[in-house]
């Protein structure tokens, strides 16, 4: 519980934070709300050489409205993207899910660039971001790229993040007045999903599973069952195609895949009220 | 007005709340160093060889210790003769957390930076980190000198097989009564500073003189230069009686250094290396008729040690099997229990030690009587209860004479606030509506031993004695200060005993302080633990309380030139009964109890001082009735708990607040241990359950809200009449909870579910039932 020694360095821009990853090189990672980095290197689990610490970087934190998108920058606070009236009239499946994460201190501190670089597959805020079909803006010392949140997660706490780059956005395609829900199975109300469905519904529908595979999942095949109307029954029937759910003390696969098919149809019957 | 009764807020919250308080961890004398430890990743394993020389180079490290640096020194006190734990690990490790070498740095980050390039070459030895692995035949052996791994075996003096034979119906189960990791916020943490006036240690612990006594007998140094602390202590559930290596550890490495050294526990460190609790499985057959009435109980208790056994832990299994027959009548009871050592944690008490494990067997059986006749579960209760007049209540076991109790009054009280036959009503029409969620109305009338103890009771824990000191110090000014050998760690005690010494002195609340903790200035004492505090400690507050205000009084008569049994006092002012115009104020006979020329004659100066070491007849018996409704999601398998009603009897309440608050939180430990806690090993004797992640501590947002009621009987062996309540909601808790669960599985052919009841257990016996 004693982290191993690290440096540490402020970055005052995002130019200052690509320079300073160039400089630093593999070893230095990145710090937004610690929340996910401290407890690994508090573990020992995780060592790196040096911190940069990115949360000086105002320009990283806002919430705007940008023609069909709602753009989030990616050191805003789980705790604002929950509180904003712009998110949540626009995206309330996002404005609820950071309201689902851990508990008020984790929201006070954790940011959804942090949440979603770490790429954990029982994060909330991921799932959000497949279901709404979000993009990720890459900043690198070539500019930045656009990357769908599909393709951006990769493996486990593994994402497309390259070395030298830094998440600076989120686009969010609007989903105003469409059906939503998210229904999140736990055992303690601060704990992370023993499984999870993030449901949108309306002109781009999309489901994304938490916990129910080695990265965050989009339910592929069951999102386009959606697109095309489909039953009920016939979406529940492959929700959980592709998944590949890991086995631990709360659930073995076959009670997660229950459990996916049991929250699917409780979103949907929450989506479509 | 009597302060004894009133919901007094807490003299200790104002520090506590603003960050105030003075934990071990806060201390930081000049030049302190830390100790970290290198912990053992095996669960059974020979030590080849240790490399330490990396460590000993980093800049910043002061020493690095293994067994070969203490060679000559005697195991941790508080084990068993020839099975007690080494303080760091001899050629062999015996469960995974144990310690195996030190650092001690300038800092605590480059300790731990030692730590990490310490190396230990493990020769991995076959693990039983069960008791049926350990019990197996051909099973490893822990300690050579046991032959096997059971430490003592105590069979049936009668096993009752005509009882049983006899009787018209008989019914069994096999209970697991979870291990669970007591996790107080503030793990283990000491302080030694020994230097050329003595050893002080500071440690976060229950009871400072018993530590302080032990100490300095395992050194060889006298105990008037040996000091102990225990400052604020932030929740020791019993964890914190054990004596543990760091105690011994820190003080022979301040010696060695010259520095004092500090040793915080991290929480990871605590879950494997503070001693776990429960860790028991029963074999357990009743016999009844079929009305109910039960007529013989037999109980097995096979007790998991972990790897090394210790006097707390040995008890544990008496303690559940003194109190097997419960609040009921049992004509005939046999008893027996086997202690087994495992690759696993040391075992010790933890809020409740052994009767929560009793409370919930008993409570079990008599659900599963109700099931077996058909007789309502609460009627069960009632055919079987000892009756109000029939105590004192010699039970089977020499350790448990109920000497008071009430509990179909108190099974009464809670159906006032249980709307039960409605809730029955609504159950079946649940079970009929597979879209409902299934409901579950579960019972536990519970009882329970407290309030340690009669002379000879905590002795045979290795304690000194079994009393409480309590000292009552008047200052000049009329001001009182209280040093108690209590040594509290939560419970509030500073605050009741001033409400006690406020009632017996006549001296404003706000006038009196409670010291404790500190061995140079409390006299001797015992400590805070088996629900004591009130029941011993508080008595000996008003023993002691009476006598100094007997003295004051015999001053006050003096000073009014009137006869002492005619003094009374009211509003800190003494005078004689009927003439209040005429007084004289506390203050003043405070002040002159000090000055030979004021007082009485025969009275010496210093006669407003009083040390008391309390003694009491017997235990005490806190009982209780608590009802819990859950309900249960058929589709995911998830238990929610509705409501929770609590009706206790713990005798006079010196503290409404203070009570329900340790009711609150005894609840929210049975609740923790009933659906969430459960400490894991897998077969090699890893722990599965090592993070906060996975060893699931619930939070105020995971608990119900509770409905509590009251009943009073007063304990007869005090004159408070207090009988104690630290403990009484983790013994009533769990069988509340469970009994639920199984309630409202009962129409699927359930009897029984172990603790902790998770979700995949539930939807697994959901799913068969399908
Ligand atoms: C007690 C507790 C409970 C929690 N419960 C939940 C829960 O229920 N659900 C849930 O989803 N999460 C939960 N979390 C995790 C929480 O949401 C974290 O805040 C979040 O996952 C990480 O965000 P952060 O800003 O703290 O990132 P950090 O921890 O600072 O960083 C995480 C990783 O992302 C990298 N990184 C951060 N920002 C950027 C960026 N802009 N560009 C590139 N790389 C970057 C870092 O280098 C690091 O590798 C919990 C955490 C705690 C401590």
């Amino acid at each position: 519980m004693i982290p191993a020694q690290f440096d540490y360095v402020e970055a005052t821009s995002v130019a200052d934070a690509i320079r300073l990853l160039a400089e630093h090189g593999d070893e230095a990672k990145l710090l937004a709300g610690g929340h996910s980095l401290i407890p690994l290197m508090k573990l020992r689990l995780v060592t790196p050489a040096t911190l940069i610490d990115v949360t000086h970087i105002k320009e990283l934190s806002y919430i705007k409205e940008d023609g069909n998108n709602i753009v989030i920058g990616a050191l805003t606070r789980h705790r604002d993207i929950e509180e904003s009236d712009l998110v949540k009239k626009h995206l309330p499946l996002v404005a609820h899910v950071a309201g689902e994460v851990g508990d008020p201190q984790v929201r006070n501190r954790g940011t959804i660039g942090g949440s979603l670089v770490h790429g954990d597959p029982a994060a909330d805020l991921p799932a959000a971001a497949l279901a709404t079909g979000a993009t990720m803006v890459i900043a690198g010392k070539n500019g930045e790229r656009r990357i769908s949140a599909q393709d951006f997660f990769v493996d486990f706490l593994e994402t497309d993040v390259q070395p030298g780059e830094i998440l600076v956005a989120i686009e969010f395609p609007k989903h105003t007045d469409a059906g939503w829900a998210y229904e999140k199975f736990v055992r303690r109300a601060m704990d992370y999903s023993i499984v999870g469905v993030a449901l949108q519904l309306g002109a781009k529908p999309g489901v994304a599973l938490v916990n129910m595979s080695n990265k965050p999942h989009l339910a592929v095949s069951a999102s386009q069952a959606i697109g095309k109307g489909a039953a009920i029954a016939d979406v529940l029937a492959v929700i959980n195609d592709d998944t590949n759910p890991p086995e631990d003390l709360n659930a073995t696969v076959e009670y997660r895949q229950h459990l996916a098919r049991v929250l699917t149809q409780r979103a949907f019957a929450t989506a479509s009220k | 007005m009597s302060l004894v009764g009133a919901r007094v807020l807490r003299k200790e919250d104002p520090n506590l709340i603003t960050g105030n308080g003075q934990y071990v961890d806060d201390l930081q004398p000049a030049g302190c160093t830390s100790m970290v430890f290198v912990r053992s990743t095996e669960a059974h394993a020979k030590i080849r060889s240790i490399d330490t020389a990396e460590a000993l180079a980093l800049p910043g490290v002061l020493a690095v210790w293994t067994s070969a640096n203490i060679a000559q020194l005697a195991n941790c006190p508080g084990g068993l003769p020839g099975l007690d734990q080494p303080l760091l690990a001899k050629d062999i490790v015996r469960f995974v957390g144990e310690g195996v070498a030190v650092v001690v740095a300038t800092d605590r980050y480059i300790a731990a930076d030692a730590a990490e390039l310490i190396i230990v070459d493990y020769e991995p030895l076959p693990a039983v980190a069960s008791l049926s692995a350990a019990m197996a035949p051909g099973a490893v052996v822990l300690h050579e000198v046991l032959g096997g791994n059971t430490v003592h075996f105590q069979d049936f003096e009668n096993p009752l097989n005509e009882a049983f034979a006899a009787a018209p119906r008989t019914a069994s189960l096999h209970i697991v009564n979870n291990r669970c990791a007591p996790s107080p916020i503030e793990p283990n943490v000491c302080l030694a500073d020994w230097g050329r006036s003595g050893l002080t240690l500071w440690a976060a612990f229950q009871a400072p003189h018993h530590l302080r006594n032990t100490i300095a007998q395992y050194f060889g140094i006298p105990q008037d230069s040996t000091r102990v602390v225990a400052p604020d202590v932030g929740g020791g559930f019993g964890a914190k009686i054990n004596f543990v290596p760091e105690f011994f550890l820190t003080a022979l490495l301040s010696k060695e250094i010259g520095k004092p050294v500090k040793y915080t526990q991290t929480r990871s460190e605590c879950l494997v290396a503070m001693l776990h609790g429960r860790a028991q499985e029963h074999d357990a057959s009743v016999a009844f008729d079929n009305d109910g009435r039960i007529l013989a109980l037999k109980l097995t208790v096979t007790q998991d040690q972990g790897a090394y056994p210790n006097g707390t832990g040995m008890g544990l299994p008496v303690l559940t099997t003194a109190m097997a027959a419960g609040c009921y009548r049992i004509p005939a009871v046999a008893i027996s229990w086997r202690n087994v050592v495992t690759n696993t944690t040391p075992v010790a008490a933890y809020r409740g030690a052994g009767r929560p494990e009793a409370s919930f067997t008993i409570e079990r059986l008599i659900d599963l009587i109700a099931d077996e006749t058909g007789v309502d579960p609460v009627e069960v209760r009632r055919r079987n209860f000892i009756p109000v007049d029939a105590f004192p209540y010699a039970t089977h076991s020499p350790l448990a004479m109920y000497d008071s109790g009430n509990f179909a009054g108190a099974l009464d009280e809670l159906l006032k606030h249980v709307n039960y036959d409605e809730l029955k009503k609504e159950q079946e029409k649940r079970r009929q509506d597979p879209a409902a969620k299934l409901l579950g109305i579960g019972f536990a009338s519970w009882l329970e031993i407290a309030g340690f103890g009669p002379p000879g009771s905590l002795e045979a824990f290795g304690h000194l004695a079994s009393w409480e000191s309590a000292q009552v110090r008047i200052q000049p000014d009329g001001s009182a200060i209280i040093f108690t050998g209590a040594s509290p760690h939560g419970q509030g005690t500073v605050t009741t005993y001033a409400q006690i010494a406020a009632d017996e002195l006549g001296i404003d609340f706000d006038r009196i302080s409670v010291k404790h903790g500190d061995t140079a200035v409390v006299p001797q004492g015992i400590g805070t633990m088996g629900s004591r505090a009130v029941a011993v400690g508080g008595e000996g507050v008003k023993t002691a309380s009476g006598r100094v205000y007997e003295n004051a009084k015999r001053i006050a008569a003096h000073l009014l030139e009137a006869s002492a049994e005619d003094i009374i006092i009211e509003d800190e002012k003494f005078f004689v009964k009927g003439t209040p115009a005429r007084s004289v104020p506390w203050s003043e006979v405070a002040w002159k109890s000090f000055q030979p020329l004021e007082l009485p004659g025969g009275m010496e100066p210093g006669a407003l001082d009083s040390t008391v070491f309390q003694q009491v007849p017997n235990f005490s018996f806190p009982s209780g009735a608590y009802c819990c409704v859950v309900e249960i999601d058929r589709e995911t398998g998830g238990v929610n708990i509705v409501n929770m009603y609590l009706v206790d009897d713990c005798g006079t309440v010196i503290n409404p607040l203070l009570v329900e608050g340790q009711v609150h939180g005894g609840v929210a430990q049975g609740i923790a241990q009933a659906l969430y806690e459960h400490m894991l090993y897998d077969p090699s004797g890893v722990p599965r359950t090592s993070t906060f992640m996975d060893y699931l501590v619930p939070a105020a947002s995971d608990l119900p809200g509770y409905i509590t009621g009251r009943i009073n009987t007063p304990n007869p062996s005090n004159t408070l009449g207090a009988k104690g309540v630290g403990e009484s909601g983790s013994v009533g808790a769990p069988p509340a909870v469970v009994n639920a669960v199984v309630d409202a599985l009962s129409h699927l052919g359930v009897k029984h579910i172990d603790m902790p009841v998770t979700p995949i257990k539930v939807w697994n016996i959901l799913e068969g039932a399908k």
